[in-house]
């Protein structure tokens, strides 16, 4: 056993894995580097315990005496903002966009891949072309349709984000399809499996790497979108994080920079937790997302 | 099997196909249409020619607007792209802790735009108050500030590909290129650069789009200030149709404008790139 180990070492030191030379400066740099990568999010930690006057003039401070407020700023950032509702809205958009999507697109782009004819490639085409339009040029003719079809609430917003994301997830699924052998499918549908059974039993499991990617990207999108639900939405009676958080800063009064600070706190921790429980399949889907892309 | 699937379309296209009309198809061809009109809303639309476009060239914050953007995506893509290239060459060379540093350095990339603009503010404000401006003093503190932002938000993301397309170089040619007597200098340039072009051309293409079409965060760090001085391409077509009254179609034809630029931008720089890729 010991020998093996011990071989397999001398061969991988050959190859090139050997630890680097000094290894520990390279350790020791990025340590540093690292902890000043991370400092904006502890300078606005810290700022969010400070009394609000203090914010602007001392930002590099530690909260102490009377510069501390304990938790004052959330308590009256949550009610300025009404951030539990927007991250209800937030949750149930992002949520059923990207259950929407996943479902929908992956069912056209098999059919895409699998039914060539003039419509299915035209269909194709447009969602390639749907991926360099930037927002900027639907905008407003966009939320004028959304506002006539009254999609302006959080579960009409779903058949937009539908809509708009279709491109990248239609362009993703169909590329995948297209390396999955034509014969699994074909055993099923010999077998007597219709068309919605071989996808669901056959196909959409095949799928699954995919279907995370997907939702990895649209979900990262959909989460943080402002311009999109501001739009959208009827934010008097809807708004999501994003839109909470820039409704601090509306009008033209001064900004409460103490509710800001503990409002983009709140707006970070979900994103971390999230990051920490599924770390591995976000850099993966990153990964997958830019190579297909 | 073609055709027993051809009878499902409405069960499989036809959601798709519908939101795509109404989320995409139908705004796009409308806002073409409405570049060429006068109008508050869309049913009061009166066609009026070119007279919105040729209002646009003399609208100076616009013609400054794309300017600042075109700067700003050069600086971005190459700043974002040079340190992220570094750093996931020195995070493959397999010392301690280069999962939790690549961890850490992915993070900022899942914050969203309005929450870094805030986070910046008040760090960049910080630093400027010492020396008594703020970054509503001048478009160059806007400008830098943007560029720091958007080098924290995308070294990361940029990183994690270039580490992908590293480690998917074989290792028998850099061992061949040492072999071969071929300096550090040599196999970066001749080995690993030709062999991570895929990369190469996915990072230079998302940093130039991400760029152009940057908005959220352009709107909560300095919002435009001094003056539309900082303002990108989006927030002024944004600011067009909102802020002006009557000035809805000038907009719209603004943004027929911002997604030819893009949209050649893109096929443009694909070009270029892939060109300079190798088989392996």
């Amino acid at each position: 056993m010991k020998m093996n180990e011990k071989k397999r070492k001398k061969a991988a030191d050959q190859f090139g894995e050997k630890p680097v030379r000094h290894g520990w400066l390279l350790t020791l740099i990025f340590s540093l580097l690292t902890i000043v990568f991370v400092s904006p999010i502890f300078i606005v930690l810290m700022n969010s315990f400070k009394q609000k006057s203090f914010i602007n003039l001392q930002p590099f401070s530690l909260p102490k005496g009377e510069t501390f407020v304990k938790f004052e700023n959330y308590a009256r950032g949550i009610e300025q903002t009404g951030f539990f509702d927007a991250f209800l809205n937030s949750l149930v958009i992002t949520v059923l966009s990207v259950a929407a999507i996943i479902l929908c697109t992956s069912m056209c782009a098999w059919y895409i891949a699998r039914v060539q004819n003039k419509g299915t490639s035209l269909l194709y085409t447009l969602c390639l072309f749907s991926m360099i339009v930037p927002f900027q040029m639907v905008m407003f003719t966009l939320s004028k349709i959304a506002d006539m079809l009254g999609l302006t609430n959080p579960f009409g917003i779903v058949i937009v984000y539908l809509g708009f994301g279709a491109g990248l997830a239609v362009f993703m699924f169909v590329g995948f399809v297209k390396s999955i052998p034509l014969e699994i499918e074909e055993a099923a549908m010999i077998d007597g499996c219709n068309p919605l059974q071989t996808f669901f039993q056959i196909v959409l499991p095949i799928l699954k790497p995919t279907c995370i990617t997907v939702a990895i990207l649209q979900a990262m999108w959909i989460w943080n979108d402002y311009l999109l639900p501001y739009l959208v939405l009827d934010i008097t009676q809807y708004k999501t994080i994003p839109i909470a958080i820039q409704y601090l800063k509306g009008g033209y009064g001064s900004v409460d920079w103490g509710a800001l600070m503990a409002m983009l706190v709140l707006a970070i921790i979900p994103i971390i937790v999230f990051y920490m429980a599924c770390q591995k399949h976000i850099i993966k889907g990153v990964v997958a997302g830019a190579v297909k892309g | 099997m073609n055709n027993s699937i051809r009878k499902y379309f409405p069960i499989f296209v036809l959601p798709t196909l519908a939101a795509f009309i109404i989320g995409f198809i139908v705004p796009f061809i409308l806002g073409i249409y409405l570049s060429f009109c006068k109008f508050t809303t869309v049913t009061d639309a009166e066609f009026v020619g070119f007279s919105n476009y040729v209002k646009i060239f003399g609208d100076k914050n616009f013609l400054h607007s794309i300017w600042f953007t075109a700067a700003f995506t050069v600086v971005s893509v190459i700043t974002i792209n040079l340190l992220a290239f570094t750093v996931a060459m020195l995070l493959t060379k397999g010392f301690k802790g280069t999962n939790l540093f690549r961890t850490v350095f992915f993070m900022p990339n899942l914050i969203g735009g309005i929450v870094l603009g805030y986070i910046w503010q008040i760090i960049i404000n910080g630093v400027l108050a010492h020396y008594g401006v703020t970054l509503q003093f001048s478009s160059t503190y806007g400008f830098w500030g943007l560029i720091i932002l958007m080098n924290w938000q995308q070294i990361g993301y940029m990183m994690i590909i270039y580490i992908a397309g590293i480690q998917n170089i074989p290792t028998e040619l850099v061992e061949a290129a040492k072999i071969d007597g071929a300096n550090s200098w040599q196999t970066l340039k001749n080995v690993t650069l030709p062999m991570v072009m895929p990369s190469i051309t996915i990072c230079t293409f998302l940093t130039l789009t991400n760029g152009f079409k940057l908005f959220d965060q352009n709107l909560a760090l300095t919002a435009g200030g001094p003056s539309h001085q900082s303002e990108m391409l989006a927030l002024n077509i944004f600011d067009t149709f909102y802020t002006k009254m009557g000035f809805e179609g000038v907009g719209q034809a603004k943004a027929v404008i911002f997604f030819i630029l893009v949209a050649l931008i893109a096929f443009v720089q694909l070009r270029a790139t892939r060109t300079k890729e190798v088989q392996q």
